[in-house]
């Protein structure tokens, strides 16, 4: 695969949220407005780049007994800087993030790239991969946060687009928008959207309905 | 991965180098950036205070402007400025958690579910330029549906009169709960009373005030389609302007024995 495939089959061909269905808690949890979602992305992209090119670099030495443990130690590090970081730069939006910057080492999709990419690649392609794979999760996630911020707050990035009834507009707010179930509806539309697309990412169905009969129920 | 080496030496040095280094750098972003957090967090709390009392000017500095506010130690029960104590080294969320500096609240008085109050709490009184005391900003705080809101009430120099309204902190539903921080809601609370005859009497309703109602100057919208919230936040401050809270002070500023 070449470097350029490495960063842009994330997006859509090999998208974590959409095609692998990993990172949905935080994919459900930020997206009510844009400002802090694209924060939530920038930090998501950089540990997965980071933490995917530090543990490239060292997997000659990692036992693989303890590999598990040595990659989350790697991980939360990052993210304990990330947070600190936030706090001290853009205290607001950490503020609004509160403990979903901490539960980014708990995402699936760092942790899944350091397994499946970081320990088998050498550090370049791995920190690629990394950013390819938070671009990826960025693009779903700014998507369903469009969509959130603009119907449920008739806003965007805290500007007034659609002038609310409640302030003396003409637009209804959709109050389920900004409830998580609604990241649910929208992300799984997007997969739709996506697979009839790329018709090759839809899947075997594991069971087949059979014909009804009611004679063979009888027996 | 390599297969060699998986013995137990290398697995134990490996665990410990890493931990070490990663300890130094998560260590070192700490120490390093403890000083502007610290800054952060008292420069966002200033501008509460400034923005509860409405004296808030975007076009100055914060600090210039919180120049004109007083921080005060105020004992609750007996509702009297406590003097002895700096106000800057007063932590009033760590003296709530201190069972010496702290008491348990009674369950049926607990409205605001806080379990344990504090002795002893912070106040910030703004005056004019002759010293008379223009506004008290008190600090209040209490459950909503999902969490403690913090914030800052704002009240006249009479004691009863609102100033204004605002939460820092809060994990309450964007856009539900969260509403609490719309300014078109907090702009409803200048100039609603507190105390009606000595009374407790402002509350939070659910759905809007009935504008023919004799009651108005008492009382608050809620906030649609957040229940819980503004049931919450009508428990709070009524806790906190209640017997429970800053009620002692304000009866003894409204005597004139505190100034």
């Amino acid at each position: 695969m070449s470097m350029q495939e490495t960063l842009t089959d994330p997006l859509f061909k090999n998208n974590p949220i959409a095609l692998q269905i990993l990172g949905i808690c935080s994919a459900l949890a930020v997206t009510t407005s844009l400002r802090v979602t694209v924060v939530m992305c920038i930090a998501l992209t950089l540990v997965t780049a980071f933490s995917s090119l530090f543990i490239s670099s060292i997997r000659q030495f990692i036992p693989s007994s303890i590999r598990i443990i040595v990659q989350m130690t790697i991980i939360a590090s990052l993210v304990i800087v990330v947070d600190q970081v936030l706090k001290a730069v853009a205290y607001d939006i950490s503020k609004q993030l509160s403990v979903f910057v901490g539960l980014i080492i708990t995402n699936c999709i760092v942790m899944g790239r350091a397994e499946a990419y970081a320990m088998k690649n050498p550090p370049i392609p791995s920190f690629i991969d990394g950013i390819g794979n938070g671009l990826g999760y960025s693009f779903v996630l700014l998507v369903v946060a469009t969509v959130r911020e603009l119907f449920g707050t008739g806003k965007l990035f805290g500007l007034e687009i659609l002038p609310l009834v409640t302030e003396g507009g003409w637009y209804q707010a959709n109050g389920l928008l900004l409830l998580p179930p609604s990241a649910f509806f929208l992300i799984g539309l997007l997969i739709w959207a996506i697979r009839s697309i790329n018709t090759e990412q839809v899947e075997e169905p594991e069971f087949k309905i059979a014909h009804h009969d009611p004679a063979e129920e009888r027996v | 991965m390599s297969a060699n080496g998986e013995g137990l030496g290398r697995v134990v040095t490996v665990a410990l180098g890493l931990c070490l280094v990663c300890s130094v750098v998560v260590s070192t972003a700490a120490v390093l950036l403890k000083p502007a957090q610290q800054a952060n967090k008292t420069l966002d709390l200033k501008r509460n205070i400034l923005m509860a009392a409405g004296l808030l000017d975007t076009s100055k500095s914060v600090e210039e402007q919180f120049e004109q506010v007083e921080t005060r130690i105020v004992d609750l029960d007996q509702g009297r400025f406590v003097d002895g104590i700096d106000p800057a080294a007063f932590d009033q969320r760590e003296a709530a958690k201190d069972p010496n500096q702290s008491r348990a609240i009674p369950t049926d008085k607990d409205v605001a579910k806080l379990v344990r109050r504090e002795d002893q709490a912070l106040v910030y009184l703004v005056r004019t330029q002759a010293g008379v005391l223009d506004k008290i900003i008190l600090p209040i705080r209490g459950y909503g549906l999902w969490s403690t809101l913090y914030g800052f009430m704002a009240l006249e120099s009479d004691g009863n009169t609102v100033a204004g309204l605002g939460f820092y902190e809060h994990g309450e539903t964007p856009g539900l709960g969260g509403e609490v921080d719309n300014p078109r809601w907090k702009s409803l609370w200048p100039g609603k009373q507190v105390y009606r005859d000595d009374q407790l009497s402002i509350q939070v309703l659910k759905g809007s005030v009935p504008a023919a109602s004799d009651n108005a100057k008492w009382q608050v919208d809620g906030l649609s389609g957040a229940t819980l919230t503004t049931k919450g936040v009508d428990n709070l401050v009524r806790y906190w302007l209640g017997d429970e809270g800053f009620k002692p002070l304000l009866d003894n500023l409204r005597r004139g024995e505190v100034s």
